[in-house]
C-alpha cells in the first residue's frame, strides 16, 4: 500500500498541469491515424529533458494513457482506427455513429477505457512489487535470458514472419554493440564518427517510429484525404455510465483478457481488443447484433486495450523488459533521466516510480473527462492531410534528435535507421523487436560477459547458463514462444 | 518485380550480417567481441535463411514497393536528405527547416499550384510551425541549434 503516500506528489501544480497538457494532447495526437503511441511517446522524450524524472514520466505516462484511448475517436467517427489497437473499435463504433449514435459510442469507449485503464493500473501497483521481489533473486544468466525472452517473444510476434522478426532482433542487438565496449573500453564497429560513442537510444527510437511513417505519408504522394466525418449528436452522459454496466460481461471480457494480454511481453494492444471483442461476441446472447453497431462490441475492445496498458509495464518496471514497444520507448524515458528498471527500483526510487504509476491512475480519469468533451475537436485534427502531418513530424523528429546530446550526429543517425527501417519493414521485418535489441542488447551483454567470467571459475558456461530450475524454465520460455510461433505460421499458410 | 526486391532486401541484410559477422571474427582483442560474436552467428545464420528463401522465391512477408510509390516518395525523401545532412548545417536549423517544410508542402499538396489562396496557406503555416518550433526548442527547452551562416 505504499502508493497511497506518493499521491501528494501527483496533485501538485506542475505534476496536475503535465498531466493534463499530456491527456489533451496524447488524446489529439491518438485520434490521428498514423500518429501512434508509441511514435509519440518517442517524439516527446526530448521535451523531458530539463524536467525532473517524475514531471518527465509523468507526462509520458499521460501520452501513453491517452493515446491508446485517443485512437477511438477516429476510430468511431472516421472509421480509421487512430492506432492499431482501436481496430476493434471500428467495428461496431462507426456503424453506432452511422446510425446517429456517435456521442454515446464514444462515451462508451472511454468509460470503458477509463474502467479498463484503473483495472490494469491496479494490477501494475499490487503485481509489481511481488515480482521485483522475486526478481530481487535472480543472478547474471536468468537477466541475460530475460533480456533474450524480451527480444525473443516480441521478435516472434510483431513481424511478418518468425525468422524475420528474430533478425530484427539480432539487427538491434547488434546495433547496441556499437561504440565502446564496456569493460575493456574497446571501440567496436565505429564506421562513422557519428556513432563514436554508441547508437544513443532517444534518436533511434525516434527514428525508427517516425521515419518510417513520415516516408509512407509521402509514398501516398499528392492526394486528397477525403474523409467522412460523421456530425456527433448530444446524449447524456449519465446513460451512457448506465449503459456500461448493464454489459458487464462485454466488460469484464474487454477487462480482463486486456490485463492478462498485457503482462506478456510483445502480445499488444491489437491482439487485446480483437481477442477481446471476439470472446465478447462469443459468449454474448445477442451475437447476431455485432459488427451493426452494438455496445458491447465498442465496450469490449476499448476496455481491453486500456487495461493493458498498466499491465505492459510490469515487466519493464520489475525486470527491464518492456511488454509493448511503447513501453520499450518509456524504457528509453526512464534510462535518460537515470533510472534503470529492475527489481530494486522501488527500494531506489520510490519518490520517482509511485507518483508515476499515481499519475497513471489519474491520467485514466483525466483521459475519460477531456476524451467525452474533446472528442469532436480531436476527430477534427485528425483530418489534418496527412502531407501536413508528415512535413510536422519529421521537424518534431530532426528537432527531438538533435535536442538530446546537441550533435548533428544523432541527427544522421535517426534519418538512417529510419529510412533503412521503412524499407525493411516493406520486406516483413519489423521496428519492435530491433527496438527491443537495442535496449535490451547492453542488458544482455553485460551479463553474459559477467557470467562468462564466473562460469570459467566454476564449471564452465553450459553448466552456468544452461542448468538450474529457473535457466531451464527461461529457456523453456524462449524455445516455447519461437517454437509457437513457427508453428503457428506453418498453420496460417497451411489454411490459405 | 516483388521478387527481385526480397532478394535484394533479403541479400542487404545478409550482407551486414557477413561484415558484422567477419569483424566480430577477426578483430582483437577477442574478449571484448565475445558477445557480438554470439550475436553474428544468429544473425548471420538467419540472414542466410531469408536469403535463401528469397532466392529461391519463397520469400512473401511484406508487400515490397510499386514504382508508383517509389516515385511519390522520391522528392519528399529528396527534401529530407538535403534539410537533414546539409541545409540543416549550413543554412541553420531553424532557416533550412523553414525552406524544407514549405517545399515539403508544395510538393505534396494536393490543391493547384495556380491558385494564390494554397501558396498563402502554406507560407502561414510554415510561419506557425517555425514559430511554435522556436518557443519550443529555443526559448523553453534551451536546445542550441547550428545557425550555419547566420551566425
Amino acid at each position: 500500500m505504499d502508493f497511497i503516500f506518493y499521491f501528494g506528489e501527483v496533485f501538485t501544480f506542475t505534476s496536475m498541469l503535465l498531466l493534463i497538457g499530456g491527456t489533451i494532447g496524447g488524446l489529439i495526437m491518438g485520434a490521428t491515424p498514423g500518429l501512434s503511441p508509441t511514435m509519440t511517446v518517442a517524439l516527446l522524450i526530448p521535451f523531458t529533458f530539463n524536467m525532473t524524472p517524475v514531471h518527465g514520466l509523468i507526462l509520458l505516462g499521460a501520452a501513453y494513457t491517452s493515446t491508446v484511448a485517443g485512437g477511438a475517436v477516429s476510430a468511431i467517427l472516421l472509421k480509421i482506427p487512430g492506432a492499431p489497437a482501436n481496430i476493434a473499435t471500428t467495428l461496431d463504433g462507426n456503424a453506432m455513429a452511422r446510425k446517429g449514435e456517435g456521442a454515446k459510442a464514444l462515451q462508451l469507449s472511454f468509460i470503458a477505457s477509463l474502467i479498463g485503464g484503473i483495472f490494469g493500473v491496479f494490477l501494475l501497483i499490487f503485481l509489481t512489487p511481488v515480482l521485483a521481489k522475486m526478481a530481487n533473486s535472480f543472478g547474471y544468466s536468468h537477466t541475460f535470458w530475460l533480456a533474450i525472452i524480451g527480444v525473443t517473444v516480441i521478435g516472434s510476434l510483431e513481424a511478418g514472419s518468425v525468422v524475420k522478426g528474430l533478425l530484427s532482433g539480432c539487427i538491434g542487438m547488434w546495433l547496441a554493440t556499437i561504440g565502446f565496449d564496456d569493460i575493456q573500453g574497446v571501440k567496436r564497429f565505429v564506421f562513422h564518427p557519428a556513432i563514436a560513442g554508441g547508437v544513443n537510444i532517444i534518436p533511434a527510437l525516434i527514428g525508427l517510429f517516425a521515419i518510417p511513417q513520415v516516408i509512407t505519408m509521402f509514398a501516398k504522394g499528392r492526394f486528397q484525404n477525403d474523409v467522412e466525418q460523421i456530425q456527433v449528436k448530444k446524449h447524456p452522459i449519465a446513460k451512457a455510465f448506465q449503459e456500461v454496466f448493464s454489459r458487464k460481461r462485454a466488460l469484464i471480457i474487454g477487462t480482463s483478457i486486456g490485463s492478462l494480454i498485457g503482462l506478456i511481453p510483445g502480445v499488444g494492444g491489437q491482439i487485446a481488443g480483437l481477442l477481446a471483442y471476439d470472446q465478447a461476441k462469443k459468449f454474448s446472447p445477442e451475437k447476431k447484433k455485432f459488427g451493426t453497431g452494438h455496445s458491447e462490441g465498442v465496450i469490449a475492445a476499448e476496455s481491453a486495450n486500456n487495461a493493458m496498458v498498466g499491465p505492459s509495464l510490469v515487466p519493464l518496471l520489475t525486470l527491464s523488459i518492456p511488454g509493448s514497444p511503447t513501453a520499450a520507448v518509456l524504457l528509453g524515458g526512464l534510462i535518460i533521466h537515470g533510472i534503470f528498471p529492475g527489481p530494486t527500483l522501488f527500494q531506489q526510487y520510490p519518490e520517482v516510480i509511485w507518483p508515476f504509476i499515481n499519475s497513471m491512475l489519474i491520467g485514466q480519469i483525466l483521459m475519460c473527462i477531456f476524451g467525452i468533451y474533446i472528442a469532436s475537436l480531436a476527430a477534427r485534427v485528425a483530418q489534418v492531410p496527412q502531407f501536413i502531418m508528415a512535413a510536422i513530424v519529421l521537424g518534431l523528429a530532426a528537432f527531438g534528435s538533435f535536442a538530446v546530446q546537441q550533435s548533428m550526429g544523432d541527427v544522421y543517425v535517426m534519418v538512417v535507421l529510419g529510412t533503412m527501417m521503412y524499407f525493411l519493414e516493406r520486406f516483413g521485418f519489423s521496428a519492435a523487436p530491433l527496438v527491443l535489441g537495442l535496449i535490451l542488447g547492453p542488458i544482455a551483454e553485460s551479463n553474459f560477459v559477467t557470467g562468462s567470467l564466473i562460469s570459467t571459475a566454476q564449471n564452465g558456461p553450459f553448466v552456468y547458463f544452461f542448468t538450474g530450475g529457473l535457466n531451464i524454465l527461461l529457456v523453456s520460455i524462449v524455445i516455447l514462444s519461437v517454437g509457437f510461433s513457427i508453428w503457428s505460421e506453418i498453420n496460417t499458410k497451411r489454411q490459405s | 518485380m516483388n521478387i527481385f526486391q526480397h532478394k535484394l532486401s533479403s541479400g542487404f541484410v545478409a550482407g551486414l550480417a557477413f561484415i558484422v559477422c567477419y569483424i566480430s571474427f577477426t578483430r582483437q582483442p577477442s574478449d571484448a567481441y565475445l558477445f557480438p560474436r554470439v550475436i553474428s552467428v544468429f544473425f548471420l545464420t538467419l540472414s542466410l535463411w531469408t536469403f535463401i528463401k528469397a532466392l529461391l522465391g519463397l520469400s512473401k512477408a511484406g508487400n515490397g514497393l510499386t514504382l508508383n510509390m517509389f516515385r511519390n516518395m522520391l522528392p519528399g525523401m529528396l527534401i529530407s536528405s538535403i534539410y537533414l545532412f546539409f541545409a540543416a548545417k549550413f543554412l541553420g536549423f531553424y532557416t533550412a527547416t523553414a525552406i524544407a517544410f514549405f517545399l515539403l508542402l508544395t510538393a505534396y499538396d494536393p490543391e493547384s499550384y495556380s491558385s494564390v489562396n494554397s501558396w498563402v496557406k502554406r507560407i502561414i503555416i510554415t510561419a506557425c510551425f517555425i514559430a511554435i518550433m522556436y518557443t519550443l526548442f529555443a526559448k523553453i527547452l534551451v536546445v542550441y541549434t547550428p545557425r550555419g551562416m547566420f551566425i
